[in-house]
């Protein structure tokens, strides 16, 4: 007898397919072979130098908010920022930060986390990223 | 720009704001025939026609104005580049009177918006029962919000934001600031949407749109549009000496698109086509920035304005807060921007923007701006910029 595998019980799912799910979630890009341009999108050649083939490589999950905004739209105010993880921008939400001026900062630091979207009708968990103040 | 000079004859915009009674068409009627007769000309002198209209990229907006306005067969360019459709529909007339296609070519950009509420938003995504990946991230529901934003104030707030984390100077007051000159600027444009003066206080406690924008520091849906009667030499010396005398020279007409730039499909950079379009207009013109009178730039949000002080050297890189806060962009300083009051104020009627801004520069070279004229202007720029993106900039003179 085998020991049951726990793990397929709760089946997750990412936000995003560069989402990658585990112990350590981290973000992963398409990297252009030629030039090391990076996406995080479906490619179909590289907008930089044209080439096409890619690799799979795996983005710093901590780094600096280079720009931000506070959305204050719809029923509740979210900051969307722009972090440069250790070169790499990543576009996210800000999450557990209070979305005021006086507690969001350019050059702040700040590293991934991750957070549960809820189920679907089959049991199946979303997880979404984000990031947040380091610690 | 070639051998051969390209002429404004006719130019024309309507007033900006709410038009309940008038539909697409009717606006750019108005615009239109007011413009050929500005030019002193009829639909019959039109060889090609350029037409721009976001709302209703597909419905063949050119055709149909031909049907209110005049069916004389000359090929129709409806064109849509985002806030850049207007300058586009400009370019595709002087590109095909520049080639030799038509003596003379006729731009329009036109739009209803009024009431249309947040661009860039998308709509719910039908419910699944099941997280169903989609689209190029393989997201499993809208992105909005979850990773970032992708709503205009939201965009435009981080790219000055940005600016401010490059250069530093930058802060809330100081981008309400920039939004307090163009309210200003309004109250002497009867074409403006909104012609109200502010406080900064006013400014900064209004409704909080996305950080640092307040709602005035955004531009105004609205409806409007505007048009434009090009020519070459020949037509332009075939004219009767009253309409040659009010010509105004197109010196430079540059339209780009972004090239790569690192993080350029994280955030939109806004900056590098800019600056890239306005290398090549002054170039083309053989002017510097130091020579320009006046200059329309596309302050879609306060937070816009300012880096584009900068992608259009009007300052030295990295100097845009310290060319603001010298005074230099208001009506009475160095180097007057957005005398029409902006899109803060003039309002933002997609397509006829990039179309309106050329037609204030025309106002001023003329002599015929009124109250807001900034005498003895000679030289012109107009800017506009489409997200996506595709800036249009186009330098003006003064016939000599």
């Amino acid at each position: 007898m085998t020991e049951p595998d726990n793990s397929a019980l709760i089946k997750q799912v990412p936000f995003v397919d560069y989402l990658v799910l585990g112990e350590e979630p981290y973000l992963i890009s398409n990297e252009c072979n030629q030039c090391q341009a990076r996406y995080f999108d479906r490619r179909n050649a590289c907008a930089r130098c044209f080439g096409d083939q890619f690799t799979k490589v795996k983005v710093a999950s901590s780094g600096v908010v280079t720009s931000f905004t506070i959305v204050e739209m719809g029923p509740v105010p979210y900051v969307s920022a722009v972090v440069d993880c250790d070169g790499t921008p990543v576009r996210c939400t800000l999450i557990g930060v209070d979305p005021t001026p006086e507690k969001v900062q350019l050059g702040m630091s700040v590293e991934l986390t991750t957070y549960s979207m809820g189920e679907d009708s089959e049991g199946t968990e979303a997880i979404a990223f984000g990031f947040t103040s380091a610690r | 720009m070639g051998s051969e000079d390209i002429w404004i004859l006719g130019s024309n915009m309507t007033k900006f704001g709410k038009h309940p009674e008038k539909d697409v068409l009717d606006l750019a009627s108005e615009a239109s025939v007011a413009a050929l007769r500005d030019a002193e000309m009829t639909m019959s002198d039109i060889g090609v026609l350029g037409v721009g209209n976001l709302m209703n990229a597909g419905a063949g907006i050119g055709q149909q104005l031909q049907k209110q306005i005049g069916q004389t067969g000359v090929p129709v360019f409806n064109v849509s580049n985002a806030c850049a459709t207007g300058a586009t529909a400009l370019r595709v007339a002087i590109m095909a009177v520049k080639a030799g296609e038509a003596d003379v070519g006729m731009a329009v950009g036109v739009e209803k918006l009024a009431g249309a509420g947040l661009l860039g938003q998308r709509g719910p995504k039908p419910q699944s029962e099941t997280w169903e990946p989609s689209g190029r991230f393989g997201a499993i529901g809208s992105t909005e919000g979850r990773i970032g934003t992708n709503i205009m104030p939201g965009v435009f707030a981080q790219v000055g934001m940005e600016y401010g984390h490059k250069y530093g100077g930058t802060s809330f007051e100081l981008f309400a600031r920039i939004s307090e000159k163009n309210h200003a600027h309004s109250t002497l444009n009867p074409l403006a949407a909104y012609q109200k003066r502010f406080t900064l206080d006013e400014i900064m406690n209004d409704v909080m749109i996305s950080y640092p924008n307040t709602r005035p520091m955004c531009s105004g849906n609205c409806d409007g549009a505007a048009a434009m009667i090009v020519v070459n030499d020949g037509k332009k010396n075939s004219m009767p000496a009253e309409v040659q005398k009010r010509a105004i020279k197109i010196s430079a007409s540059v339209l780009t698109s972004d090239p790569w730039e690192e993080g350029c499909q994280i955030l939109p950079d806004v900056n590098t086509l800019t600056r890239n379009a306005a290398t090549q207009a002054y170039e083309q013109a053989g002017i510097g920035p130091e020579d320009l009178d006046l200059v329309e730039l596309h302050d879609c949000f306060a937070t816009a304005e300012l880096v584009h002080y900068d992608n259009l050297m009007l300052c030295e890189q990295g100097g845009a807060v310290d060319f603001f806060e010298s005074g230099a962009p208001w009506r009475d300083g160095a180097k007057p921007v957005n005398v029409s009051g902006g899109l803060q104020s003039k309002g933002h009627p997609i397509a006829a923007t990039g179309i309106a801004n050329i037609h204030e520069i025309v106002m001023h070279l003329r002599g015929e701006a009124g109250d807001r004229q900034i005498e003895g202007a000679k030289v012109g720029l107009a800017h506009v910029i489409g997200l996506g993106s595709a800036c249009g900039v186009h330098i003006l003179e003064k016939a000599a």
